[in-house]
């Protein structure tokens, strides 16, 4: 399924004929979502294309997570869009459901690691679930992803209770990337982590979106992180994506209330609801 | 006025759609749970650990609630039956007491204690903490992976822990009898095995198996379903335990009314 074109853009009369825009990789429309009274998502509209790197910015409970969520599926919406490859995945069957999860990995913000097991089968947990890998090759497997997030492969025997808490970051970053996906969520990939390391994990999901071709939708809160892993930023304010752009430029859109984030100015359209 | 009338209505109505609501996803979580179990994969790594959970490491409290049940059970209608000098019947109503009823609801009870609790808190706690969302995006099915082992494995293991029950609740029965009572050994066993019917066991195993599954779906289902942090987890292994007893006994009393009111 193609975008819709405008009317005026019939292709025919178009000389020379432009290039049929691509089909997104992620697509939402008017995707809505409240909690009770609270109406979290009013309407986000958001395309990320294939094989680039989308960092959503907001503030503290401005919804990204929720946002990420409605795209996996873990949260229904209320209305709107959601397409993947041009297939609406509100409406899918729990096959392809199952098939499309296949392709895509997660970070979850707090980690979310099983703590019923030992860290080598976490990170391999998705290969064993599809049985791309014995379980007799997947401490080797383990300890090859884990080396690619800076820890040591006797990391790999401990429990994720043993972990620090940017261990234990690190090794839900290699859980998600383990398998390889096509599409990567990173919900606060570097937060917790020391700024040397936060580095070295920016460097790794550009790594995955440049070599392996991935698409990647992250959430941060740090300006530099998202400097290094977007090509585009698209800002959650009050429910919806109220700028959408490069995110070098960030700092300096000429969008107010993005400037004021992204430069964390305490003046500004954004008003903080602190009591006085 | 009206207002005074209606609220309570309204509030019953509300409680009863409620409650509504509730058996039905309980119904539905159940069913889905089962047709999991005849679909591939099948975790047998996991089916394995919650039956050892459930079947060996409660053996111990089942084991000392049977022997003291079986040993009161002696005692008690020995100063009961002696009025009507029907002592003799004694291992009868040990042996029949036992392996229908108090074998069965005894175990059942104390592992819905253990285990109930086991399986909503662990469970419950995975939920908050993302864990069940984060099986999903591993390409594991969560009712697969969580629940469909545990139903099993309390199906399985309830009655296995009910034989052990009735046996040693037979034998506390008559280590009162023989060296309390005064009975002689070999007539207490001998009237013990001329009472003990097939029936009486296989019903109570049946039984067992009943509730091996309520205590089991009960506490998979409080804790998929727990919300909202320690709190919102510690409510859903009360509820889990609290409510499995609830319907042991009410699940009991159907079944014996089945099997035996004929
Ligand atoms: N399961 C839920 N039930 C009720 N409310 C929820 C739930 N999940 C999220 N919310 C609410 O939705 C809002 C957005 O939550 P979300 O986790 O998406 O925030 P966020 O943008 O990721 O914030 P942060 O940067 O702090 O992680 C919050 O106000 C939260 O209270
Ligand atoms: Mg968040």
């Amino acid at each position: 399924m193609r975008d819709v074109l405008s009317p005026g853009a019939d292709p025919a009369i178009l000389a020379p004929p432009a290039p049929a825009p691509a089909v997104p990789k992620i697509r939402m429309r008017g995707v809505r979502k409240a909690f009770g009274p609270k109406q979290v998502l009013d309407g986000v509209d958001l395309d990320v294309a294939a094989g680039h790197s989308v960092v959503i910015l907001g503030g503290s409970g401005s919804g990204k997570s929720v946002t990420i969520k409605c795209i996996l599926g873990l949260i229904q919406p209320d209305e709107g869009v959601i397409e993947v490859d041009g297939r609406d995945v509100l409406h899918m069957s729990r096959r392809e459901r199952e098939a499309l999860g296949d392709r895509i990995g997660m970070l979850f913000q707090n980690g979310a690691l099983f703590d019923s097991l030992p860290v080598w089968e976490n990170v391999c947990f998705k290969l064993l679930a599809q049985k791309r890998i014995t379980r007799a090759r997947a401490r080797d497997k383990a300890a090859e992803v884990l080396a690619q997030v800076g820890l040591a492969g006797s990391v790999g025997d401990l429990s994720p209770a043993e972990l620090s808490g940017g261990m234990q970051k690190r090794v839900a970053l290699a859980r998600a990337i383990a398998a390889q996906p096509d599409i990567i969520f990173f919900d606060e990939p570097t937060t917790g982590l020391d700024p040397i390391m936060g580095a070295v994990i920016d460097g790794l999901i550009v790594d995955c979106v440049k070599r392996l071709g991935a698409t990647a939708v992250s959430i941060t809160h740090d300006m530099a992180s998202a400097r290094r892993i977007g090509d585009t930023a698209a800002m959650l304010h009050k429910g919806h994506i109220v700028w959408n752009g490069p995110a070098a430029a960030l700092g300096h859109t000429g969008n107010a209330l993005v400037d004021q984030f992204a430069n964390g100015e305490r003046e500004g359209p954004i008003q903080m609801e602190l009591r006085k | 006025m009206d207002s005074l009338i209606l609220d309570p209505l309204a509030a019953l109505g509300r409680a009863t759609l409620a409650a509504c609501r509730t058996v039905g996803g309980v119904a539905l979580f159940a069913l889905e749970a089962i047709s999991h179990l005849l679909r591939p994969p099948f975790y047998w790594r996991l089916f394995w650990r919650a039956f050892v959970e459930i079947a060996w490491f409660s053996l111990p409290v089942v084991a000392l609630t049977a022997i003291f049940t079986g040993m009161v059970l002696a005692l008690q209608s020995y100063t009961g039956f002696a009025r009507f000098n029907a002592q003799s019947t004694i291992a009868s109503v040990v042996v029949i007491s036992l392996t229908r009823e108090l074998g069965p609801v005894l175990a059942a009870l104390m592992v819905a204690g253990r285990i109930g609790a086991s399986f909503a808190a662990e469970i419950g706690t995975m939920r908050v903490t993302d864990q069940i969302d984060a099986l999903t995006t591993l390409s594991t099915n969560p009712m697969k992976y969580l629940v469909a082992p545990r139903i099993l494995a309390a199906v399985i293991a309830l009655p296995l822990l009910v034989l052990v029950a009735d046996i040693l609740g037979v034998m506390g029965g008559w280590l009162i009898g023989t060296y309390k009572l005064g009975f002689v050994s070999v007539a207490y066993l001998k009237s013990t095995f001329d009472f003990m019917q097939a029936e009486d066991v296989i019903s109570g195993l049946v039984k067992a198996a009943a509730f091996g599954f309520v205590i089991a779906l009960m506490g998979t289902w409080c804790g998929y379903n727990s919300k909202g942090g320690a709190q919102g987890v510690g409510g859903a292994t009360t509820t889990a335990v609290v409510v499995s007893s609830i319907l042991i006994l009410a699940l009991d009393y159907v079944l014996t009314e089945a099997f035996f009111a004929r």
